[in-house]
């Protein structure tokens, strides 16, 4: 049994097994027979969690291939910061009613459009030569959030409590009240990103071997980086732009499928990582809402399981 | 046939390699000798396009290194650096099918596979081919690079200190391999080496550094001298014959 757990198609296979159980489960417990409200309510939110979870997991996975490091995550440089950077100066300057009031469509386009914007700007550093230039670019990448993080920390003692309460129900990601048409847009984007980074996924396994052996073996380094970083950066503005920041959870989903995978091949980590987050996401909100009763804190306490992976993670480098 | 034309490195003021020009003829073990810091590792990286040159030109076999598509070389020359960490866990035999990238591109045949299996034999490490990286020693670990650039199938094949973290035996059994890389596979192996008297006893050409410079370069005959070395190493430096091989000492 154990062993048979080490290989990536039994493990695959249980796991699209679990996933598809979760899927139904939330999509049919306690629907007490109003199928034509529950079924489209819950299908979106069930789309807004599998559309989110795929591009955590599988920029994450691609993020730690490039930059060689399972420590790492897209967050780390600042994405994150900048789409709670926009949220409050729309309520610094224009207020919190502003905030509330904005057409979706608009906010997402502004959101997506700075992060692209930003992550160009990023990139510069990657082409700026030298051999260190992927870990400069991480370390302005981090220098950026940094910034991004006292702006938003100054910018929010200034704001007026109850404003600040609007605020940081808007910041913490949520599920629930997902616009269909971004939905939709989100979920183009994101089949379009993962056909390509499929096509990628030998070139992806090569990478994670280090910058040395990858040109060794024939790859033009640099020109991979910044097309895996490209896509990186589509599935991090998407999905943050669609329902808010998720910092740790990647992270969670990444590392549990380096471990769990069975290999270390793309074509085996990728859809594991991308099962195992339907699975946490899907079965989360399930637990919550239908066991539990209670609305809305998903991201909290999935934030919260990946922060105490990620600082275990710290910990256990520190010892080695 | 490895040449290189006013070859430069140089951070900042710092030139590190310096207008190096020299052929490198194809066959037998080609050893970069010299002290640390004289650019051994610097010069090594450059051939094999790992670092870009400040300045000057490489060719292999009449392919100019900067301007020539990775994978195009990848199937003419192989590289190893001194130190080899791999964040992704894999098996020896994952580690040594990457060796067939540059022809395999990632789909592998059975044929590769064979090759594989022929490279990890060669290297005597088939007991372990199932272990992962990190379960495995120093010197084993470095057998299993080695297998991956010789799988690779390259005619050039540059490796720096591949003696680095082995002790007596098996820097020797090491030696050995690479004679026969040398020998019996045809490749053309050049060899970054600490050790002037591995250097003295396994290869055909002996290129010495110092400072960036190629000082010395010629058989081993000609280069293991106790005035050449002494003046390479600045510490004196005595050559004895025994048994017909040089043995170089130091009194420090
Ligand atoms: N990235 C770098 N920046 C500045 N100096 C460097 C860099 N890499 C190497 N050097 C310097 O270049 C010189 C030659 O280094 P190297 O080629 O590694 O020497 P060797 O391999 O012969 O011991 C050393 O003095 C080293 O400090
Ligand atoms: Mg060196």
């Amino acid at each position: 049994m154990a062993s048979v757990l080490r290989r990536p198609g039994p493990v695959l296979a249980l796991l699209a097994i679990a996933a598809l159980v979760v899927m139904v489960l939330f999509m049919t417990i306690k629907a007490r027979g109003a199928w034509d409200f529950v079924l489209p309510f819950r299908g979106r939110k069930l789309a807004a969690l599998l559309v989110v979870g795929h591009a955590v997991a599988v920029s994450t996975v691609l993020f730690q291939t490039v930059t060689a490091n399972r420590i790492l995550t897209p967050s780390i440089m600042g994405f994150d910061a900048l789409y709670v950077l926009v949220s409050t100066a729309l309520v610094f300057f224009f207020g919190a009613t502003r905030l509330t009031t904005l057409d979706p469509q608009l906010k997402f386009a502004i959101d997506v459009i700075l992060m692209a914007l930003f992550a160009a700007l990023l990139f510069r550093w990657l082409f700026s030569g030298g051999t260190r230039s992927l870990h400069l670019l991480v370390l302005v990448g981090i220098v950026f959030g940094i910034l991004f993080r006292s702006l938003n920390s100054f910018m929010q003692r200034m704001i007026d409590p109850n404003e600040f309460d609007v605020l940081q129900d808007v910041l913490f990601a949520s599920f629930n009240a997902v616009d269909e048409t971004l939905l939709g847009i989100s979920a183009v984007a994101i089949v379009v990103v993962s056909v390509l980074v499929w096509r990628e996924r030998h070139a992806l396994d090569v990478l994670s071997l280090g910058r040395d052996h990858a040109i060794n073996l024939g790859l033009d380094h640099r020109r991979a980086v910044t097309r895996i970083l490209f896509l990186v950066t589509i599935l991090v503005s998407v999905s943050t732009a669609l329902v808010g920041p998720v910092t740790f959870f990647g992270l969670l989903v990444a590392n549990l499928a380096w471990q769990v995978a069975g290999s270390a091949r793309h074509v085996h980590v990728l859809p594991v990582a991308v099962l195992l987050a339907a699975i946490a996401l899907v079965g989360g909100q399930l637990v919550l809402e239908r066991v539990f009763a209670l609305n809305a804190s998903l991201s909290m306490v999935i934030e919260f399981i990946g922060g105490v992976v990620f600082i275990a993670l710290l910990v256990r480098r520190g010892q080695q | 046939m490895i040449e290189l034309g006013g070859l430069t490195k140089a951070y900042g003021d710092m030139v590190v390699v310096d207008g190096i020009s020299l052929t490198i003829p194809s066959g037998g073990i080609t050893s970069i000798i010299g002290p640390n810091g004289a650019g051994k590792s610097t010069l090594l990286s450059m051939i094999g396009r790992l670092l870009k040159a400040t300045a000057g030109t490489v060719s292999v076999d009449g392919l100019d290194v900067a301007a020539t598509p990775s994978n195009t070389l990848a199937r003419r020359l192989s590289v190893l650096r001194q130190e080899n960490h791999i964040t992704a866990r894999l098996t020896v035999r994952d580690l040594v099918t990457f060796g067939r990238y540059p022809h395999s591109r990632g789909r592998v045949t059975a044929g590769d596979r064979d090759k594989v299996t022929a490279a990890i034999d060669w290297l005597g490490i088939s007991d372990l081919a199932g272990r992962f990286l990190d379960e495995l020693s120093g010197g084993q670990r470095q057998r299993a690079f080695i297998a991956m650039v010789l799988c690779q199938e390259t005619d050039h094949v540059l490796l720096d200190e591949p003696l680095n973290n082995l002790d007596l035996k098996h820097a020797v059994g090491m030696m050995k391999l690479i004679r026969r890389a040398a020998d019996d596979l045809g490749r053309t192996l050049v060899v970054v080496l600490h050790d002037v008297n591995f250097a003295a006893h396994y290869s055909d050409r002996i290129i010495a550094m110092r400072g960036g410079k190629v000082v010395h370069h010629g058989t081993p005959d000609e280069v293991v001298r106790a005035d050449i070395l002494t003046d390479i190493y600045d510490v004196p430096i005595a050559v004895h014959e025994l048994a017909g091989t040089r043995v170089v000492t130091c009194f420090g």
